[in-house]
């Protein structure tokens, strides 16, 4: 069972990367690109029948640190 | 008086923070491996040193801070264990919820290695009490990921209970209110970006640092 965890940071926490990633856009000549947000994907091989609980468990004890960032999971 | 550094993979200021100690205690300071479940009995000082744990996986001190030992250090700092995390050893401290917010990469995304000023937040801790309130210090930081970050409430917080032991005296990585090193509730765990054991004695050029482990020496005695 393939699962995705998507990190995301925080609406409103500033992005550091995603603004480098911005400005090297805007360098590149890409306009209209209003702003960048930079997260991470993790994905996980899961035991069938693993409990979406126990996902939920393993992004807020480790994927991610909740203090900055959210997460999403997607089954693939 | 016994003091131990935590040696995870990646760690690098191990040696350096374990030579402060052994220097104001007096006693060989004890190395304690990441896979340890237990710390030896009776120690007075841990130390959580800077470096790059586990290569920074995840995030910095993310991987170190769920390794065994880390439970053992938790325990410690529950009984009042005092516990002293430097650079990498503070993005620990958070990462294990020992000390509140997170740190994340610094605003203008360079690694900032280089000699800052700081201001003492409070002088009321067994960590800061050979300072003055107020008093300008020079220690110097090496990090990537220093820019500390928590809400409103936590920020608030932290600073109407005194625990902002120290702050930038300018913006150095994009730090909440210039925060570089807090302690928790208790006042017995310190976590903070500059490495204090980089200035101890007169051939590091100052010995600003010198008076953290002096005062903790002094409060544990």
């Amino acid at each position: 069972m393939k699962t995705r965890v998507v990190v995301t940071l925080k609406p409103g926490v500033l992005d550091p990367q995603g603004k480098a990633v911005h400005h090297a856009l805007t360098g590149l000549g890409f306009g209209g690109v209003n702003d960048v947000r930079v997260g991470k994907i993790v994905e996980l091989d899961l035991a069938d029948g693993t409990e979406p609980a126990a996902i939920e468990d393993m992004c807020r004890k480790l994927l991610a640190n909740t203090v900055i960032e959210n997460f999403r999971i997607e089954q693939a | 008086m016994k003091a131990a550094v935590i040696v995870f993979p990646g760690s690098n200021c191990d040696r350096d923070l374990a030579v402060a100690f052994r220097e104001l205690t007096g006693h060989e300071t004890v190395m304690v491996w990441h896979g340890e479940t237990t710390l030896p009995d009776g120690l007075d000082i841990i130390g959580v040193p800077g470096g790059f744990s586990y290569g920074d996986y995840l995030r910095s001190g993310a991987m170190a801070a769920r390794s065994p030992v880390m439970r053992a250090v938790a325990d410690a700092a529950g009984r009042g264990v005092a516990v002293l995390g430097v650079c990498n050893g503070f993005q620990v401290l958070t990462e294990t919820g020992l000390l509140p917010g997170a740190l994340m990469r610094n605003a203008g995304l360079n690694f900032v290695c280089r000699d800052v000023g700081l201001t003492v937040g409070t002088s009321q801790t067994m960590f800061t009490s050979r300072y003055e309130d107020g008093e300008e210090i020079v220690i110097p930081v090496a990090h990537h990921d220093g820019n500390y970050f928590a809400d409103d409430a936590t920020l608030d917080r932290l600073e109407g209970e005194g625990r902002v032991a120290f702050r930038y005296t300018g913006d150095v990585n994009g730090s909440a209110r210039n925060i570089a090193g807090i302690v928790n509730d208790a006042g017995n765990v310190l976590g903070m970006m500059p490495h204090p054991e980089r200035m101890i004695e007169a051939a590091h050029g100052r010995t600003d640092g010198r008076r953290i482990f002096e005062g903790l020496v002094g409060a544990l005695a």
